[in-house]
């Protein structure tokens, strides 16, 4: 497929995302008009940024008036799995890949696009695709948090809260099938489900931050698995779709 | 002390942008080392399934709705729908319920 086709593909591919996007950062939105960000400055934010925890935890931070060095660490501990997830699509980049290639492709690491990037399943992956998903979710993101700014109040609550799983249902729909396929896969799917309800429920565990589960729980239940159950070449190679 | 909303977006931005990029840029050969090989294999789902669960329980109006549509996503992915199908079927079926419910 030529480089436009995989750019298309990617953007057919990010409608749902961008309409999961509108749906999260309409209620982002919200918060911000409530924390005193203006529209214009949401958006921006968004636009920029693209990324949900990272930016309800700045809007905090922006809302408390904290130090700018409290802000920069906030947004590393939060966003931290976006620099393992980057580390595993530099393994799935074929070495030809240019720098500048490189540095945009770098924008569309989100959660969201990371997962259908993955999903795809191919040896290399192609940039493109990513873009193109990039291309259409972005100013789904950036719209959404206007929206919410300016009229977050009109919409009904019960439409905010169905599309409020959109983004789940697409994660879901990502690591369901290779768990399927691969046990060791499901093994460490059901593994990181139960932990992190336990960081969630129980006493002392339940005030770590989210963004710190998510890379504790990452790392250690990843890397057990690494250990226990190494993958063979074939694996290694076609990233089992 | 007075801080600049502008100044603060730039520093999200950097910080965010700089995280998703080092990796991509720094990391230019394949890693032969098993074990990485196999963390940085096993990584994606693990991160997914982390932040899909417990948060998708407290995303909507009720926690059952957001269990339905936990459960309703699961077995449309099993069945092998798209993304965007097992999305709808989430969303569908946390607005049927909470017709219903609330």
């Amino acid at each position: 497929m030529t480089k436009a086709g995989w750019f298309r593909r990617g953007m057919k591919d990010g409608i749902p995302i961008a309409l999961g996007y509108f749906a999260v950062s309409v209620s982002l939105g919200i918060a911000m008009q409530n924390a005193g960000i203006t529209a214009f400055q949401g958006g921006l934010m968004s636009f920029t940024n693209m990324t949900s925890a990272g930016q309800f935890a700045g809007t905090t931070v922006i809302a408390a008036g904290s130090g700018y060095l409290v802000m920069a660490i906030m947004e590393l501990i939060i966003n931290a799995r976006y620099l393992l997830m980057s580390c595993a699509l530099s393994q799935r980049l074929d070495q030809s890949v240019s720098l500048p290639c490189r540095l945009l492709f770098g924008l569309t690491v989100t959660d969201e696009i990371f997962g259908i990037s993955i999903a795809r399943g191919e040896t290399y992956l192609e940039p493109m695709y990513s873009l193109g998903a990039f291309a259409v979710a972005c100013p789904g993101w950036t719209l959404g948090t206007v929206v919410g700014a300016v009229m977050g109040d009109v919409l009904p609550d019960r439409v905010v809260s169905a599309l409020g799983v959109a983004l789940f249902g697409m994660l879901i729909a990502v690591f369901i099938p290779p768990a399927k396929k691969d046990k060791v896969v499901a093994g460490t799917v059901a593994a990181g489900m139960i932990l992190s309800f336990l960081f969630a429920q129980l006493p002392v565990l339940s005030r770590i931050s989210q963004g710190v589960t998510i890379i504790l729980l990452t790392v250690v239940i990843a890397g057990a698995a690494a250990v226990l159950f190494p993958i063979g070449e074939e694996e290694a190679t076609d990233h089992g779709t | 002390m007075e801080h600049n909303v502008y100044l603060y977006i730039g520093v999200m931005a950097l910080v965010t942008y700089l995280i998703r990029v080092l990796p991509l840029t720094l990391i230019r050969r394949e890693i032969r080392n098993r074990t990485i090989r196999s963390f940085l294999y096993y990584v994606p789902y693990v991160t997914l399934a982390v932040m899909t669960f417990p948060a998708i329980l407290h995303a909507t109006g009720t926690f059952w709705s957001g269990l339905a549509a936990l459960i309703v996503a699961v077995i449309a992915a099993l069945r092998g729908l798209s993304l965007l199908q097992v999305a709808l079927a989430a969303c569908s079926v946390v607005f049927l319920l909470e017709l219903v419910l609330l």
